[in-house]
């Protein structure tokens, strides 16, 4: 049943991607973008990876979407025809070529999932079996104890990457001033009193989940992206229904620039406190009296840095990106009766 | 489990696959934006909850009941909201709702 | 377990048929909606997948992705809106604006 399941979505998948190239309408293959997500998410939990269709859920399915067609409102959304014939013999030899010497390099590699593959006999045995003693009997979750405490330094790697990036998107698009500029009529749906009245208890809920998934990463799937980019839907859903400028009353230019930075600094300032009390970079075992409660620690640490630094990038590129266009009609006639067109 | 437990259990998500099949066919097959709406709105809500209420009675009493009655939960509520933005965005603003069907005499109108 | 098999059959069918209309969708919101039904199915396959591994953990999974079908199907129906600034009216007309269907027009000539 499940190789059907695998079978039926791979097929999918290959079908989506072909309409997402032919789509000339950007829109359109935005949308259809969101259901590649969808299925890879549905894929990821076929092949039992619970962690990555977290991340896949919530990153490609919700904000990745919303950003993009974010880029769309403000540029144009059709493809522009191509100014010269579509064959090119050399363009088609170059990607045979490659693709054939692809193909003859994997030739070499193990079969998909060969028990006997030298990954499953040198370093996977090693994280599944000393992770109770290593690192931490009450963390079952063995994926955050290799993300946060075996391979630290790729994760500070990730969490600056996406620092860099949001700063990045600061300096091009004008910074906290272009956040804080109220724009006139708001840009809301909030004259909609069903959205209003589902939105309002939601959104507290919602960040109470990101928060539930944030510190129950240790115990199941979860941790610090998944956790911050739930958190900024939440707010993203708070600003689309009541309007950016309430959003931004709490969460100004300034703040959020300043939260960036502060999961970046929090990361950080746990694998220098290890060098400070003596030990490597990022050595947690050096953060309390007992090296397991130190590992704790530590991984407890990082992972917060990573949700705030994911959860404001993620907010700061939604209001960056948005309210650049003109209010929609609707919002033009605010406080007006819900009638029939 | 009880026999009656899975008797309730096997129809309730027999009876919502097959709304889901109906909420399929109708988008497919309906010739207009705003029936294929109704297709949607109905059934995907009706048969979302007729199915997770099946798995709630295979899971018995425990926390993965109670995770699934969110997700029920949380389904039925923005659901209908979804829907309501849809109809609320098309008809305020780009598609024309279909006009009325007139009955004109001699006209063969009810079958 | 039959039933998981009846209800996983019924749900692929279901997201093949929403393919199609994703694919075809005459108008923008044909799409949306094929989108976030699409979503739905999804939220229901990954709570029977939890059933049939055994791992009770997916149903997370799912109710994050309800929370993210949600969000996203408002969010585009916002954006909808902000295509005021296109090049390219032609392709905006045609999408827009849907035209009715035939097989109503006929009823009613």
């Amino acid at each position: 049943m499940l190789a059907l399941i695998d079978v039926v979505l791979l097929a999918f998948l290959a079908v989506t991607a072909v309409a997402i190239v032919r789509l000339r309408d950007l829109f359109a293959a935005v949308m259809v973008t969101g259901i590649f997500s969808l299925l890879s998410a549905g894929l990821f939990t076929v092949m039992d990876a619970v962690d990555v269709a977290f991340t896949e859920a919530s990153v490609g399915a919700g904000i990745s979407t919303i950003l993009m067609l974010a880029t769309l409102a403000v540029t144009q959304d059709v493809e522009k025809k191509r100014w010269r014939r579509r064959f090119s013999p050399l363009a088609l030899g170059v990607v045979v070529v490659t693709g054939a010497a692809l193909v003859y390099g994997t030739s070499d590699m193990p079969r998909y999932g060969d028990p006997d593959a030298p990954i499953h006999h040198y370093l996977a045995p090693h994280f599944l079996e000393h992770t109770p003693d290593e690192i931490n009997e009450h963390i079952p979750n063995v994926v955050t104890a290799v993300l946060a405490s075996y391979r630290g330094y790729d994760t500070f790697g990730e969490t600056t990457v996406i620092f860099t990036a949001a700063v990045m998107v600061l300096m091009l698009l004008g910074g906290a001033a272009t956040i804080d500029r109220r724009r006139p009529g708001g840009g809301r749906m909030g004259a909609n009193v069903v959205l209003r009245a589902s939105a309002k208890p939601l959104v507290p809920l919602i960040l109470l989940f990101a928060l539930y998934v944030q510190f129950h990463g240790d115990f199941g799937p979860g941790g610090g992206f998944q956790a911050g980019v739930i958190f900024a839907a939440g707010l993203v859903l708070y600003a689309l229904v009541y309007g950016p400028d309430r959003a931004q009353a709490i969460f100004t230019g300034r703040r959020l620039e300043a939260l960036v930075a502060l999961g970046v600094l929090i990361y950080g300032g746990a694998g220098v406190a290890g060098i400070v009390l003596g030990g490597e970079f990022l050595d947690y075992d050096l953060l309390a009296a007992d090296p397991q409660d130190g590992q704790h620690r530590g991984i407890f640490l990082v992972e917060l840095g990573v949700g705030i630094t994911v959860a404001a990038v993620m907010t700061t590129l939604f209001l960056l990106f948005t309210g650049r266009g003109q209010p929609a009609p609707w919002e033009d006639r605010v406080g007006e009766s819900e009638g029939t067109p | 489990m009880s026999v009656w437990l899975e008797a309730l259990s096997w129809l309730s998500m027999l009876a919502g696959s097959l709304v889901l099949l109906v909420t399929g066919l109708g988008v497919l097959t309906l010739p207009e934006y705003y029936s294929r709406l109704h297709a949607t709105s109905i059934t995907d809500t009706l048969g979302a909850a007729l199915v997770l209420f099946g798995l709630a009675v295979q899971a018995g009493w425990s926390l993965a009941t109670a995770k699934l009655v969110m997700v029920m939960l949380f389904l039925m509520i923005t659901g209908p909201a979804a829907s309501h933005a849809l109809v609320k965005t098309a008809a305020l603003h780009d598609l024309s709702l279909p006009p009325r069907r007139r009955q004109e005499d001699g006209d063969a109108g009810a079958d | 377990m039959t039933y998981f098999t009846v209800a996983t059959l019924a749900i692929l069918v279901s997201m093949a048929m929403l393919l199609v209309r994703a694919f075809k969708g005459e108008t923008v919101y044909d799409r949306i909606l094929a989108v976030n039904s699409f979503g739905t199915k999804t939220v229901l396959l990954i709570a029977l997948m939890c059933f049939m591994t055994g791992r009770p953990d997916f149903i997370d999974l799912a109710l994050v992705y309800a929370l993210m079908n949600f969000i996203s199907t408002i969010a585009v129906l916002r954006f909808t809106r902000y295509h005021d600034m296109l090049d390219d009216d032609d392709l905006r007309a045609r999408r827009l604006s849907a035209p009715i269907a035939p097989a109503i027009e006929e009823e009613l000539t």
